[in-house]
């Protein structure tokens, strides 16, 4: 019998709609209570063989998922491995993951899938559901063995960063997924619109003379992908949205009843195209960065709940991969270490979203999104604890990832606001400096 | 003539050249009047001086060109620097050793300045943060084109004494154009009205925000330029169809004997070729009296040795002034 009390911390579980200082009881690696904060003269309260996690002044709160991250194992061992990938997770306060199923091969059959579970498993750090591939080889072309997937442990459905582009294995696809009540986790955008395209389309591509996606390209994705979920009933959710129009395609379809959700990265919050005069691929990543007036239209999404999730779109890459021109460098940023970090300088310091809002978008909408009953701190849930240091000044150390990557464009640069413990079933996991 | 020592010193202070964008008009002017006085100083660059004695230049191109390579390397020997030269293919992908370990290779023989052109935007500015040579843009991708810019723009000077008060049009591919980015940045700054004229595919709209007018007719704008800079139609930089033929583009932006006589009497015609002749222009309009094309050549000389003369002159200050 082990008893944890995680004392004193301002415990924020969104769903439940907690905000205020308190303890949690956790008992056998499940939430047991929250009561009032509780002193040690109290005598109604057996102490013996309680480890006590002193949390005064930190952020409580239900370990963080994210719906879609690369761990890159196996194939591309050489950027992340799935051990290397849920460390990071766990630093990032990160208690869930989908794994992304652009590995090599990809997972589009069932064994595939369970290569992943099992690696999980033998890692021992976060929580991990495979994602399937949409398609064979996520070519866009046949469907993959969708069901067998499922009976694998597939959560949902992926090809991710290749769009599929063909409308009709989309319809077929959506249909088809509707059996297993599993969603479809899309990269919408226009291939024949952003193929060799580097950077938004806009003043800075014509400045700096580099070849633009449009952001057109994705929200005529995303218009068809609405369209298609209208029509065939199935639940799409759509990945990395960066344009403003895209962000009111999806409100209006939410309003009209269509099952479509969306999610967004940091980076597309706090960074805009105009970073790319530097020519550093570290900037580099797909959908690019836009410009000012879709930034404002992302916040505007996240914070009225448009946008349920925020992803660090987590995309490690080896060092050398990166040392290339930028045209020819891959897209994709490291980033599930620093995501609470740079969301707290894009949304909470300039006071666009609730410190509550934040969480539930890193909690309960991604939970929803993967139809998970993770991400809160409900009693008997399993205890997947976050604890933030609200106030923690810190410089991003690139060379200190647990990540095997190290492609950020924030390495040196300071944030306010830290992830300082992670527990997974009640057991801490992830411990600063530890 | 020693280096620290020169007649023309205006401001100046780059360790890179890799763009006129970050150059002010003062900068730019400093460099036409260093070119300016190469021009008496070698006879139009016909001469041999030894103000670059002792530097080595490495053009490291790794996207076709003789032209510039050639009048880079002419450039540096007439100043008396020693030149040499690498060519590789375009893709260090395809070579199996990244770009920069390539530059650093070279570098580590010992070269003071690397010319560097390359088809992506940005090659040279990644080049400028792992080396400690200075590095001169000659062209990345569809970017910039700095000392291209700086010809035409000295051309036009030496053509008129002046490029304020001037209206240049930029004719042609402004989209896939480097040598028309370099031309808006340094013509804005020296006071000149600039137009850029060309199919609507081809014509970036946002390209206003650069201080500049959008045209898609030549002829309704013909009557009120002092200068025509027909840029070369970039097929290897297009992909699709940006219009429909050749022959309706010749039609429609092409310069022919018939737009010279509309146009006004002194018209400039610059081109910075290679020209397509029949294509941008007329064969009669390439070798008839308006037309600066072999002048641009000769010019690109004289700007190259005030470019390299002056990083080398900053190079040496930032070392601690070396005579």
């Amino acid at each position: 019998m082990s008893r944890k009390l995680i004392r004193g911390g301002r415990v924020i579980d969104p769903a439940n709609g907690i905000d205020a200082i308190a303890d949690v009881w956790i008992q056998d690696g499940r939430i047991d209570a929250i009561t009032s904060v509780r002193e040690e003269s109290d005598a109604d309260i057996d102490w013996r063989d309680t480890e006590i996690i002193n949390a005064s002044g930190k952020i409580v709160c239900p370990g963080f998922i994210d719906t879609h991250v690369s761990l890159r194992e196996p194939g591309y061992e050489e950027d992340e491995s799935t051990a290397t990938g849920t460390a990071a997770a766990l630093a990032g306060g990160f208690t869930t993951i989908a794994a992304q199923s652009d590995t090599c091969p990809v997972v589009d059959n069932r064994s595939a899938a369970e290569f992943i579970r099992l690696q999980a498993e033998r890692a021992r750090n976060c929580r991990v559901y495979p994602l399937g591939a949409v398609t064979k080889e996520s070519k866009g072309e046949e469907l993959a063995e969708i069901g067998q997937l499922v009976q694998g442990g597939a959560i949902g459905f992926s090809d991710a960063k290749s769009p599929v582009a063909n409308s009709e294995v989309m319809r077929r696809a959506l249909e088809y997924t509707r059996m297993f009540n599993r969603p479809i986790l899309h990269f919408a955008m226009v291939p024949e619109l952003s193929e060799g395209g580097v950077i938004h389309e806009g003043f800075q591509a014509t400045r700096l003379g580099l070849r633009g996606i449009p952001a057109a390209a994705q929200d005529i994705m995303t218009g068809r992908d609405i369209a298609l979920a209208e029509l065939t009933g199935g639940r799409v959710h759509l990945m990395c949205v960066t344009t403003a129009d895209s962000v009111e395609r999806i409100r209006r379809a939410q309003a009209a009843g269509i099952a479509v959700t969306a999610d967004v990265t940091p980076h597309h919050l706090l960074l805009t195209d105009e970073v790319m005069d530097s020519f550093d691929t570290m900037y580099k990543c797909n959908p690019p960065l836009r410009s000012a007036e879709h930034v404002q239209a992302l916040i505007a999404g996240l914070k009225d709940g448009t946008l349920s999730a925020i992803t660090a779109d987590h995309q490690p890459l080896a060092f050398e991969k990166k040392q290339v021109e930028l045209d020819i460098a891959p897209f994709g940023i490291c980033g599930i270490e620093t995501l609470l970090a740079v969301c707290v300088k894009a949304l909470i310091e300039p006071g666009h979203l609730t410190w509550s809002e934040l969480i539930s978008r890193l909690t309960v909408g991604p939970a929803a999104v993967l139809g998970l009953k993770h991400g809160t701190l409900s009693t008997g849930q399993p205890a997947d604890v976050t604890i933030i240091d609200p106030d923690e000044q810190w410089t991003v150390k690139a060379s200190e990832f647990r990540s095997r990557s190290r492609n950020t464009p924030f390495d040196g640069k300071v944030f306010t606001g830290r992830v300082i413990m992670t527990l997974v079933d009640g057991e801490i996991r992830y411990q600063k400096g530890v | 003539m020693v280096l620290n020592n020169l007649p023309v010193s205006g401001p100046w202070g780059e360790r890179h050249l890799l763009g006129l964008e970050r150059l002010s008009a003062e900068q730019l002017t400093t460099v036409l009047d260093l070119a300016e006085h190469y021009d008496r100083a070698t006879l139009g660059g016909t001469q041999r001086l030894d103000v670059l004695k002792g530097v080595v230049v490495a053009n490291l191109f790794f996207e076709n060109s003789t032209r510039t390579r050639t009048s880079f390397s002419l450039a540096a020997r007439r100043l008396g620097a020693d030149t040499v030269d690498f060519t590789a293919s375009s893709s260090s992908l395809s070579k199996g050793e990244t770009f920069i370990d390539t530059a650093l290779t070279i570098e580590a023989m010992g070269v003071d300045m690397v010319v560097c052109r390359h088809r992506t935007p940005g090659a040279p500015h990644l080049l400028a943060r792992h080396l400690k040579a200075s590095v001169l843009n000659a062209g990345d991708g569809t970017h910039e084109h700095p000392t291209q810019g700086l010809l035409d723009i000295y051309t036009i000077r030496k053509a008129r004494g002046r490029i304020s008060g001037l209206t240049v049009a930029l004719v042609g591919d402004i989209r896939h154009s480097r040598v028309a980015r370099s031309n808006i940045h340094g013509l804005v700054k020296l006071g000149a009205r600039v137009i850029v004229c060309g199919p609507a595919t081809l014509i970036p709209s946002d390209i206003t925000q650069m201080g500049v007018e959008i045209a898609y007719s030549l002829d309704d704008i013909l009557p009120e330029v002092d200068c025509v800079n027909l840029l070369r139609v970039q097929f290897e930089r297009q992909r699709g169809a940006f219009f429909p033929s050749i022959p309706e583009y010749a039609n429609l932006f092409g310069m022919n004997g018939d737009r010279i006589r509309r146009g006004k009497s002194d018209l400039l015609v610059l081109a910075p070729g290679p020209i397509n002749r029949g294509v941008e222009l007329t064969p009669d309009v390439a070798d008839g009296p308006h037309s600066l094309i072999l002048n641009q050549v000769t010019n690109g000389l004289l700007v190259r040795m005030a470019c390299l003369t002056l990083l080398t002159q900053e190079r040496r200050r930032l070392q601690g002034g070396e005579a």
